[in-house]
């Protein structure tokens, strides 16, 4: 593996709300090399936006990153940084694009406007030079017309036009390092397929990294090098994509496969994975998942699963890995009993 | 429905613009009025020709407004007084919402305890009437200075604005564009300036429309008291208190004065609300279809 750009280590993000805290991630670690495309996967609530926004250190009260933690970009410690030189990475050497791009957009200026801000904000560019760049920005994403398409205000422009100009905003300084938080969930399908393929074409024609966002394994297997499975504000599987989609390890990996549509296989019904994701403040002791899972035994609920490794650049955080021979019976999860008797 | 919520946003937007249009036609005309005021003053406005001989002149086509007890022209006197009453509501106008508009971005971005501290003081400011606070502080001076009016007027009225201000960056700095707008780097006072407040202009302006009507009136009473506008130079108030001893005997002195501030500042409210109604999001029918697809 190549040098890695950015190192979380041990990444912990608290939420301290009058007493409670919720731990919303809780002990993250994985890296992104120079290039590669890695996918940080997981349902609502499994923390993958709070390791996202920690990263840029973008946290608002009463979040906190916790001592211990770290975060090493291009070699260096970012929790140890001042204020002035996060923002001095943001957005240059870190961008990120966000979810909605009709609400990551300021309605009152024009979206030429907002590109060439990035550029202002980080180089002694004139309005003139800023402005050329934006424009060269946006015929890069594929617009056509980008001079005059420059001049619209966001609300003139389509779904898909306004994530080309978030695309656009967060590349026009080539950082080293894209961060996509769900970047296609509030488009149409069609159009997520050419937002996907733009994304991928710029990822190579600028060298950069990205590390995706996402609850689609669809979109992991389309573009990611390597996935990162998140649940309860912890990795649970971690592999390269192939590994993950051949052999997934850990029943939650496993349990999302399987409430994804598949064209090779007929079945009638997508199986779903009962329960939901147990709140932040109060994780349950033992394995976190063990009340939706069809494995779980005692030794679940005894003792919190260390990251295992399964295989080659293959971890993941189950106690199956140490009893294969439990996968033989499965049974009904708890969580499904609970919800039949309601 | 395309067609439908195209044919109702002109037919609205036509509504809005032939209201703003007349009021702000009117306060344009007394504008350039005041402007050319040496251009279209029929007489000197502070010459006394015959104080004994033309001491209230009924209107008459020498003097479509008559003159006063000193002989002068009432007309050419509302022509120069507008000059006096427009520029120190203008000016005092500009003054309180630079004031108010920092004040309240700076409460609403900033938040917790100092907007809570910044807020309460205006709490405290709007709880005291602002002519009695006006009549106190002026009381102070005997024969103030006009720009020292001016100043006195716009310290005292920005609170209400403050607070406009504030709630609305209370709200849009939690916009996923702001967190966008960290996201690339940007200070926060470069938040502030160049995301957050071009969103709250539209507020601004109709603010400081509806403002200049309200000082208009808030000067007039004042120069009315003897408290405001000192001669020699006049604004209509001061004019209305010319006439005021002899209402009875020679009426236009005051009136014609008087029929000015209400129609300036009806027509700033006028085009106050008609500026309010074409930026209210509610209103536009067009924009907000748009939004939804």
């Amino acid at each position: 593996m190549s040098e890695s750009l950015l190192r979380v280590n041990d990444l912990r993000t608290y939420f301290h709300d009058a007493g409670a805290i919720a731990r919303a991630v809780d002990g993250v670690s994985f890296d992104v090399a120079r290039g590669e495309t890695v996918a940080v996967v997981g349902e609502s609530g499994s923390g993958k936006s709070v390791t996202a926004l920690s990263i840029l250190r973008l946290i608002r009260n009463p979040g906190r990153i916790e001592a211990g933690s770290s975060i090493l970009f291009e070699g260096r410690e970012m929790l140890g940084l001042s204020e002035k030189e996060m923002r001095d990475i943001r957005g240059n050497r870190i961008a990120m694009i966000f979810q909605e791009p009709m609400s990551a957009l300021n309605p009152v200026l024009t979206v030429g406007e907002q590109i060439a801000e990035v550029v202002r904000v980080h180089t002694d560019a004139s309005r003139h030079e800023a402005w050329e760049r934006a424009v060269e920005m946006l015929a890069l994403t594929g617009m056509s017309d980008p001079r005059e398409r420059a001049t619209a205000y966001p609300h003139e422009m389509s779904g898909g036009m306004r994530q080309r100009v978030m695309i656009a905003m967060a590349l026009v300084l080539r950082p080293a390092l894209l961060i996509a938080d769900e970047p296609t969930t509030a488009l149409d399908v069609t159009i997520q397929a050419q937002i996907l393929e733009l994304l991928q074409k710029l990822q190579e024609q600028l060298g950069m990294a990205v590390l995706l966002i996402t609850h689609d394994l669809g979109v992991v297997a389309e573009v990611a090098d390597r996935v990162v499975v998140m649940y309860g504000g912890e990795v649970v599987e971690r592999a390269t994509v192939t590994e993950l989609f051949d052999s997934p390890q850990h029943p939650y990996t496993e349990g999302l496969m399987n409430a994804m549509p598949r064209l090779d296989q007929k079945t009638a019904r997508l199986t779903t994975i009962p329960g939901i994701v147990p709140p932040s403040t109060s994780w349950p002791g033992g394995c976190r998942f063990r009340d939706r899972c069809a494995y779980a035994w005692e030794r679940c609920e005894m003792e919190h699963p260390p990251l295992y490794a399964v295989g080659e650049n293959h971890e993941s955080r189950c106690h199956l890995a140490i009893e294969p021979d439990r996968r033989q019976s499965p049974h009904e999860p708890l969580a499904a009993r609970a919800g039949a008797h309601q | 429905m395309a067609a439908e919520s195209i044919g109702t946003s002109t037919h609205w937007t036509r509504h809005v613009v032939r209201h703003a249009g007349f009021a702000g036609g009117v306060l344009a005309l007394i504008v350039v009025v005041a402007l050319l005021a040496p251009l279209i003053s029929p007489y000197d406005p502070i010459a006394q020709p015959d104080i004994i001989g033309l001491k209230n002149a009924a209107p008459s086509f020498v003097h479509p407004f008559g003159t006063d007890s000193f002989s002068r022209d009432v007309l050419s006197r509302c022509i120069y007084g507008a000059r006096v009453s427009l520029s120190v509501a203008g000016l005092a106008t500009v003054i309180a919402v630079t004031l108010g508009t920092l004040y309240g971005a700076i409460a609403g971005y900033a938040g917790g305890v100092i907007d809570a501290v910044m807020m309460r003081f205006v709490d405290a400011a709007l709880a005291i009437p602002r002519v009695l606070l006006l009549i106190a502080i002026l009381a102070l001076w005997n024969g103030l200075p006009l720009w020292l009016l001016v100043v006195v007027l716009g310290v005292t009225g920005w609170f209400g604005l403050s607070r406009m201000v504030r709630a609305q960056v209370l709200s849009l700095r939690e916009l996923d564009f702001v967190a966008a707008a960290r996201a690339v780097g940007a200070s926060s006072p470069r938040i502030l300036i160049r995301h957050i407040l071009p969103n709250v202009v539209p507020t601004i302006i109709v603010a400081a429309t509806l403002g200049i009507g309200h000082v208009i009136i808030l000067e007039a009473g004042l120069s009315y008291l003897g408290l405001g506008v000192q001669p020699p130079s006049a604004s209509w108030g001061s004019i209305i208190q010319d006439g005021a001893d002899q209402v009875g005997s020679a009426w236009w002195i005051s009136l014609f004065p008087g029929l000015l501030i209400v129609t300036t500042a009806i027509a700033c409210n006028a085009l106050g609300d008609a500026l309010h109604a074409a930026f209210d999001p509610r209103h536009t029918t067009g924009a907000m279809a748009e939004l939804d697809s």
